[in-house]
Parts: C-alpha cells; sequence; structure tokens
C-alpha cells in the first residue's frame, strides 16, 4: 500500500505547494509508501525526499512537456494501479484544480478539495475542508475506495522528513488529450501573489496609481507581494492579476496589510483565511476592522511612510 | 454553435453562514439564492456572445429540486433559450457531474461550460469531472475563449502566469474572471423567460463518494487591537513579538 502524490512543478523546478502535498502525505502515511509522481524534469528532485517521499515516479513523455491535465491524470491512475495506492494528494492550486476532478471522474473516486487538516480516521475517513468561501469548514467523509485530497496551500504546517528515494522512470499509455498549447505569458514578479507569505495591498483609499511607490516600498521592506481591491484593478490603477476577493484571485498569506481598503464582503472573501489581518484606513467603521487582528485609524500617505522607515530600522527585507 | 451551461445555486455573498440539525445542515432561512457568479458573468454570458455571433443554442442545466427554478428563470431572462432541471439532490460533485454527463452524452453539446468554482463548497470539481465522464478536452480556469468555425482559441490561467491553447469541439471548460462583463436582465428578457422551456428530467443513477458530516464556523475572531496613528511602528513591533510573523 501506499500513497500517491502529485509534484507539480513550474520553470523546470519543484513547486512549494507540492513539497506541502508531499509533507501532507507524508504525515499520515502511518508506515505506508509515499509515491511522487512527477511529470518532466526538475533540477531539484531530491528535495522532495526532504518532505518524505519515499519513492519517485518520473514520466518523460514528450507530451507533457506542456501542462496536460488529462493525461496527468491518466497517468496518476496507471500509477495508483501499479503501486497499490488508494489515497492520491495534491495541493489545492491551479495544477491540482485542473487534474484532481479529473482523476476523480476516470476512477470513480471521492475527492475533497481545499483540505485543512489531516485526515480523520477515527470512524471512516473524514477530511476537513474550507467551505462558503472561507466563512465556514465542511467535515467530509470520503465513502469510495480511491480517496482523492487536495490540500490548501498555506494551511498545513509542511514538516521535513528527510528520506533519500529512489527515482524511478514510469511509462503509460497516456492517449491523446487533444488540447494544443500555443504559448506561455509567465508573470514577471518575483514574488506570486498566490505563494506569497506576507502580502500588502491597497485600495481606492490611495486615490490614483501614481501613489502606490509607498506600496511598493512596504511591501520590498516586508518581503512582500503587492495585492489590490477589485475597483482598482477595474480602474486600471494595477494589473488584474494583483486584485484579490471573491472573483480575483483568493489568498491565504501569514500576514495580509490592507491600506484604503474598506472590506466589502467580496474583498473578505478572498482575503480572510489570511492568518493576521492589519487594516489601515481613515475612516474609523470601515467594516474591515471588525475582521482585522491589528488596525490603525490614520492616512495612509502619513502612516505608510513611517511604517517603511521603522521596516527599515529594523532591517526586515533581510530575514 | 450547441452550448449546455451548467449553473449552481449558491447562497448570496453577503448571505449569514449558519447551520442547524446539530451543524449537518445549511440553514437556509432568510437566505437569499442566487446563481453561481462564476456561472453567471462568465460561462452563461460568453455562450450566449458566442452564440450570438455564430447562431445556434444556449440550453441551461441544473441538477436540483423545483425550489432553484426561480434561479434557473433568471439564467432564461438573461438570454439562455431553455433550460433543464434534472430532479435530483446530490450529496457531491461526482454526483452532479454524473446526472449532466449523461445528459449531455444524449443531447450532443459543441461546448459545455461551467464556472470555475461555487461560492458555497468551492470545490472547482464538476466541470472537470464532466470532462472525464465525456471523456472530452478540459479547459480548467480559462479568461478568454473565442471561435472560429469548431476551433477554440482559449488563455487559460497556470500557476504562475496565462497559457493560450487551441482545441477542437466538443469540449468542457470551467470560466474564470476575463471571460465576459456580467449583464443584467432586462423587462423584456424576465417577461420572455416566463414562457421559455424550463424541462424537467428524472435523475439517472449517480454515485455518493463523499458526504459531509458536519459543519463547523471559524473560531470568533478576537477584538482588533488599534495601534496609534501618530506611532505606527509600533504595529511592526507587534508583528514581530506578539504575532510572531515578520
Amino acid at each position: 500500500m501506499s500513497i500517491l502524490v502529485y509534484a507539480n512543478t513550474q520553470n523546470n523546478k519543484i513547486h512549494k505547494s507540492a513539497h506541502e502535498a508531499i509533507s501532507y502525505a507524508s504525515r499520515f502515511a502511518d508506515g505506508e509508501e509515499v509515491v511522487a509522481l512527477l511529470a518532466g524534469e526538475a533540477e531539484d528532485i531530491e528535495s522532495l525526499g526532504q518532505y518524505g517521499a519515499d519513492k519517485i515516479l518520473q514520466l518523460k513523455d514528450a507530451k507533457l512537456k506542456d501542462f496536460q491535465p488529462t493525461l496527468i491524470a491518466r497517468a496518476l491512475k496507471a500509477a495508483a494501479e501499479a503501486e497499490g495506492a488508494k489515497v492520491v494528494v495534491f495541493s489545492h492550486d491551479l495544477s491540482g484544480k485542473s487534474v484532481a476532478p479529473l482523476l476523480a471522474g476516470i476512477t470513480n473516486g471521492g475527492l475533497v478539495s481545499g483540505a485543512v487538516e489531516l485526515p480523520n480516521t477515527d470512524d471512516g475517513f473524514v477530511v476537513k475542508k474550507a467551505v462558503f468561501s472561507g466563512k465556514a469548514f465542511a467535515n467530509t467523509k470520503i465513502n469510495a475506495e480511491m480517496k482523492i485530497i487536495s490540500v490548501m496551500p498555506n494551511s498545513v504546517e509542511k514538516i521535513e522528513n528527510q528520506k533519500s528515494p529512489a527515482v524511478e522512470e514510469f511509462t503509460a499509455d497516456l492517449g491523446d488529450s487533444r488540447l494544443v498549447v500555443k504559448g506561455q505569458q509567465m508573470e514577471s514578479a518575483d514574488l506570486p501573489l498566490t505563494e506569497a507569505d506576507k502580502v500588502v495591498s491597497a485600495g481606492r483609499g490611495l486615490k490614483g496609481p501614481e501613489n502606490w511607490g509607498i506600496i511598493e516600498e512596504l511591501a520590498k521592506e516586508l518581503g512582500a507581494a503587492t495585492a489590490c481591491s477589485r475597483p482598482v484593478s477595474d480602474m486600471d490603477w494595477r494589473p488584474h492579476h494583483e486584485h484579490v476577493g471573491q472573483t480575483g484571485v483568493a489568498i491565504r498569506p501569514n500576514l495580509y496589510i490592507a491600506v484604503g481598503i474598506s472590506g466589502a464582503i467580496q474583498h473578505l472573501a478572498g482575503v480572510n483565511q489570511s492568518k493576521v489581518i492589519v487594516v489601515i484606513n481613515t475612516d474609523p467603521e470601515a467594516p474591515f476592522f471588525k475582521s482585522a487582528d491589528y488596525g490603525i485609524v490614520g492616512d495612509a500617505f502619513e502612516v505608510v511612510p513611517k511604517l517603511i522607515e521603522k521596516a527599515k530600522s529594523m532591517n526586515l527585507s533581510a530575514d | 454553435m450547441k452550448i449546455l451551461v451548467c449553473i449552481s445555486k449558491v447562497p448570496d455573498t453577503t448571505a449569514k453562514i449558519a447551520f442547524t440539525d446539530n451543524n449537518t445542515q445549511f440553514d437556509t432561512n432568510g437566505v437569499q439564492f442566487i446563481i453561481n457568479p462564476y456561472d453567471e458573468w462568465y460561462a452563461l454570458v460568453r455562450g450566449l456572445e458566442i452564440k450570438e455571433a455564430q447562431g445556434g443554442s444556449v440550453t441551461v442545466i441544473n441538477v436540483g429540486g423545483a425550489d432553484n427554478d426561480p434561479t434557473i428563470r433568471k439564467a432564461l431572462a438573461i438570454g439562455a433559450d431553455e433550460a433543464v432541471r434534472i430532479d435530483h439532490n446530490p450529496k457531491d460533485a461526482l454526483a452532479t457531474a454524473q446526472q449532466i454527463a449523461n445528459y449531455a452524452k444524449e443531447n450532443d453539446f459543441d461546448m459545455v461550460l461551467c464556472g470555475k468554482e461555487t461560492i458555497d463548497y468551492n470545490g472547482s470539481q464538476v466541470p472537470g469531472m464532466i470532462a472525464a465522464l465525456l471523456d472530452q478536452p478540459y479547459v480548467s480556469n480559462a479568461s478568454k475563449l473565442d471561435m472560429e468555425g469548431n476551433k477554440a482559441t482559449i488563455q487559460r490561467d497556470i500557476q504562475g502566469g496565462k497559457e493560450s491553447l487551441e482545441v477542437e469541439t466538443p469540449f468542457v471548460l470551467s470560466a474564470a474572471k476575463g471571460m465576459a462583463e456580467a449583464r443584467i436582465p432586462n423587462m423584456r428578457g424576465i417577461m420572455a423567460a416566463r414562457t421559455k422551456p424550463l424541462n424537467v428530467v428524472e435523475a439517472s443513477d449517480s454515485s455518493n463518494q463523499t458526504e459531509v458530516v458536519s459543519y463547523e464556523l471559524p473560531p470568533e475572531k478576537g477584538d482588533c487591537k488599534y495601534v496609534e496613528a501618530d506611532n505606527p511602528g509600533e504595529l511592526l513591533e507587534l508583528l514581530r513579538n506578539e504575532a510572531k510573523i515578520i
């Protein structure tokens, strides 16, 4: 018996979210072997061993040079059969969101997506997941023989568990996806928003795109990514990929600093799973303060420069 | 183009989330229901735009009870030609996908469009499962869809960026922001929706591979701790020494 994990990559590197998925599997493996399936090449393949992979299956099929969710799902099904795996773990990022439902569909499996805790096996196989855009949790029992879990990024502690996995080449009949990939445009940001553990975000309170300098500087000093509210992206003050909220991206960093954002419920739906929320707003009645851990009632143009100065004196960006 | 758009009924974004029956049922008391925004704003509207440009039809499909009919009528008011409700209360996404896939198999659609996730269960599961059950190509998190004959040019969100790709019909797609702009139904649409067909179809067999055994609300957020605006540096001290996150 073993637990199979999809080790997703980006730019020929194992993705941080794959390490989380490996660690998740390793933490409840209880003696079962943790097997990682890797599609293509990764220059840091040994990092899978750091978080508990006992074995790595590597697919070198030329069809997988592009992201082909259907083919990866077929490969995972074949690998699960070959390894006798009854549990498959993904990250609930854009890769897992694409592949996991396909695997559930072709295996008649039971999928819980967005797991925030390890499975509870006291009475069956129950996984806790976030629902209602972070406003509640659902303890979901998987009855199917094939149990599939996708793990919410930055939600379950990643613990090192050094192993020295053997790498085996794996082949399977993948068939054809009928998707022809024409090109990619990767974001230029050094720190992609969805992966940042600190985020500084700003809204209409900043009054115009020309004022974003202080937000970018504060983010730099804190080692944080930048984000914005929906009106700001709608007015093209900031790029659309920075829009966090119900219809933009949902993020769950350790620290979310919101400057000049009132905290409409649609915005909160995208950020309410952040571990610590700081709100800076001139309006003491801004609804965001109700969801905040720390608040400053004040003018961003006075408060933020002082925060930058303080962050510099604490030398935070060097951490 | 013969287009099938899957619509889910979800609590309005501003609904108070509470549970009854020892935290096993969602409390619908006082909750207003809407079409899942990703299904309505992006999948349905883009489907209508393609039909308007190329001809064809847009059918909306929902799996649920008769209490879903007013929500389905709204999709007809926005412009769908007809609606299908499969009379079934599914316990999970796979059961929902099986119902939709079984209907789609019998009715040959050129494309099946869904929203990228629902705002209640946030699973992003149904569209991929439909694609797997129909054995059709699947494009997830698409932010652009253009048709030329039976060839689709699509942009999708991938981890860290965007990707452009091509696929021929038939296919299944999940729609994200950027695909289209929301449409507000006008009076003519609302009047027309009353007489458009809403066909109730008997459920086919489906499995229940997962079930929610209980719900929980997150722990109450403590009070916001305020820092004086003339000494904001204290905030960073608190984040370091108290919250221990910087």
